[in-house]
């Protein structure tokens, strides 16, 4: 018997057998399509005229000069429609649901924006649309909610566990398994079963590859650097795909510290966890000495997830990619950072990424060249943003904040 | 008396002329004490194998009874070593204890020390919903070493190859999921169940058990007329809820009792 779908020890097919003949389908439907050119032609025409690729690449030199002086360029993915990099994958997922006969679209979401994204997709293409978000998150993302809502996706709260996006998986998963015969799970980012992990990052790759070719024709070199915030992986996988066989361009994956590792409130699976079973692939986990799954922390609901697509794993033993993590202040702080300096106001996922960039820039010194990934915006952080800098009074929240709560760069 | 596997009793259970009773409790629900109680009761009142349930922290193919109980034991401090008082507990009681795990928690504890532990502790074998047999070598090395059972799953989404894969892999008996979906009480057993289980006849001679959807005797009458077992989890479960374990413990032995009267009058030709 073979083992599909391993990067090295890791990844695989974890899952109830009632899902095995979905998982065989869509893997075969997917390289299918891959090589047909009716499929990459209409995937083509939406990135270009619905996506709006390819998305932008933006020197920020007024934020670089708090990072060595280091040049520091930006993949534009918050450019995108419906404001993040979901949208490559989705389109894609969307795409094979039709052709797999399907009339029925679900996912999980974090942070909001790849159940957004799904929503988005789904109004398009006329497909049912139910998104899996846990109950803090739908809190902290309100504005979210109300999007997937107006776009016409059922939005259902998830309120067992943690309440975040592992739970919210756990029941998009229940609800795959008992409607799979019309239902398509749309997972939002580089984890889960076979097929999941490696069909995901095929449909973000485009990230990477055309972030290379801009990158080159505007400074004639390869970046030393490529650095993206890793949650499940996605955007991080997209951008680095390209890039793993430049040698000499070091990989870098920033992950939630959280309040710090030592609090143990943090989503930073490399910073010690080991390797477990979660959702369908084996990866990195958080989990205690009964293997029982933890719970993660991070101020930015996309990246609060105990376990980590498995091919970050793969990367990460091998020596191919590192992976540092950057703590909820860091990441606020490089996310008033850029807002301040650029006119960008980049989502809190991305933030961390930013926030390593300022470390890497520094370490690396004034000849370096960075390539962040700023995979989403931050509109839908506003709440957040605002309650963390003390932007409103919470006494009288129609009104602005007194003048000395406010905060200076 | 061969082995530390179910073949034995569900050989005899053939011999009745009826189907096996399996019964599924968690360990730690309602409490220590009482989940270890509860499994000898089943025992007791007519079930001839116990599914010990491992609570887990993700159990994504258990719907809301079992994720509640599930949920409780792990908040009372359940750990993965009290499985083994459960089944040296069941195993005293004179039936065969398998253990419904998943996944993550074996390979936490390591494929081999489990599978040692576990036939230490009168395990019969286990019963794994989030592993194929693809992902199992480990285990079914581990299993053939130290003889206990290995109960794999197969689904009506399960294709004529898929079935011959699983059913291969597996010892013991087949886990027929009678319906697409998680665990949980229902009014009406599919009528998929029965198809299921006479493709897996085209490709089995193993025992074929049926579970997901059955809570009383007569459901259980019913499967026990197409199938060799029938296995019972979250209508047992329930008789916890929202009760002192005693009261639990009397619903517990009366709907059993009614369970296994079901699979006495179900009959099989």
């Amino acid at each position: 018997m073979s083992i599909p779908g391993r990067f090295g020890r890791f990844g695989g097919r974890f899952v109830p057998e009632a899902l095995v003949p979905a998982l065989e389908q869509l893997d075969e439907v997917r390289q299918k399509a891959a090589l047909d050119p009716d499929f990459r032609a209409e995937l083509e025409r939406l990135h270009r005229t619905y996506t709006g690729r390819p998305s932008i690449i933006t020197e920020v030199p007024r934020f670089a000069a708090h990072a060595g002086g280091a040049r520091i360029i930006l993949k534009r993915e918050d450019l995108n429609h419906t404001g993040s990099h979901k949208i490559n994958n989705v389109l894609a997922q969307a795409l094979l649901t039709k052709r797999m006969g399907k009339r029925r679209i679900i996912a999980e979401t974090g942070a909001g924006q790849h159940g957004v994204a799904t929503a988005t997709a789904a109004a398009l293409m006329g497909l049912d649309c139910t998104v899996y978000m846990g109950k803090v998150d739908t809190q902290r993302q309100a504005l979210n909610v109300a999007r997937m809502k107006m776009l016409g996706a059922e939005v259902v709260a998830v309120d067992n566990g943690s309440q975040t996006l592992k739970d919210a998986i756990n029941e998009a998963l229940r609800d795959w398994v008992t409607h799979v015969d019309d239902t398509h799970y749309c997972i939002g980012t580089v984890t889960g079963p076979h097929p999941f992990p490696e069909m995901v990052r095929d449909f973000h790759k485009i990230i990477g590859i055309e972030a290379r070719e801009q990158v080159l024709d505007l400074t004639g070199r390869l970046p030393d650097a490529v650095l993206a915030c890793v949650g499940g992986g996605s955007n991080a996988m997209g951008i680095f795909y390209r890039f793993i066989e430049d040698e000499q361009v070091r990989l870098i994956g920033v992950e939630a510290g959280g309040e710090g590792i030592a609090s143990g409130r943090h989503a930073a699976r490399f910073a010690g966890a080991g390797a477990g079973v979660l959702h369908g692939a084996l990866s990195y986990l958080m989990q205690d000495e009964d293997g029982q799954t933890l719970e993660s922390h991070s101020v930015s609901a996309g990246l609060d997830y105990p376990s980590v697509g498995p091919e970050h794993a793969y990367l990460r033993d091998l020596g191919r990619a590192e992976y540092r993590h950057a703590t909820d202040e860091a990441a606020m702080n490089a996310f008033r950072l850029l807002c301040r300096t650029e006119g960008i106001i980049p989502a809190l996922e991305s933030a961390h990424a930013l926030a390593g960039a300022l470390d890497v820039g520094r370490e690396l010194g004034p000849d370096a060249l960075l390539l962040v990934n700023l995979s989403g915006r931050g509109d839908k952080d506003m709440h957040t943003a605002a309650a963390w800098f003390g932007l409103i009074d919470p006494d009288h929240p129609e009104l602005p904040a007194p003048p000395a709560a406010q905060v200076p760069v | 008396m061969t082995g530390l596997g179910v073949s034995t009793v569900l050989a005899e259970c053939r011999a009745q002329g009826r189907a096996a009773l399996i019964g599924y409790l968690p360990v730690g629900f309602p409490d220590p004490a009482t989940s270890l109680r509860a499994m000898v009761s089943l025992v007791e009142n007519g079930c001839d194998i116990v599914e010990v349930g491992l609570p887990y922290s993700d159990p994504l193919i258990d719907g809301p009874a079992n994720q509640r109980a599930a949920a409780a034991a792990l908040a009372a401090g359940t750990k993965v070593t009290d499985v083994f008082a459960a089944t040296r507990a069941v195993r005293s009681a004179g039936a065969p204890p398998l253990v419904m795990t998943y996944w993550n928690l074996v390979l936490k504890y390591g494929v081999d020390r489990f599978a040692d532990d576990l036939a230490a502790a009168g395990g019969a074998g286990l019963v794994t919903p989030d592993l194929i047999p693809e992902e199992a070598l480990d285990w079914i090395a581990a299993s053939e070493r130290t003889g206990l059972d290995r109960v794999f799953l197969i689904a009506p989404s399960s294709t004529p190859e898929r079935l011959d894969i699983v059913t291969r892999a597996t010892r013991g008996f087949v886990y027929c999921a009678s319906t697409m979906g998680v665990t949980g009480v229902r009014t009406q057993v599919s009528t998929t169940a029965q198809e299921l289980t006479e493709r897996a006849r085209e490709v089995t001679d193993l025992p074929l058990c049926v579970g997901l959807g059955v809570s009383t005797g007569e459901q259980a009458a019913q499967v026990g007329s197409f199938a060799d077992g029938v296995i019972v989890g979250s209508a047992l479960v329930s008789t916890f809820f929202d009760t002192d374990p005693e009261t639990g413990l009397e619903r517990l032995g009366a709907l059993t009792r009614e369970l296994a009267a079901g699979v006495a009058a179900g009959g099989r030709a």
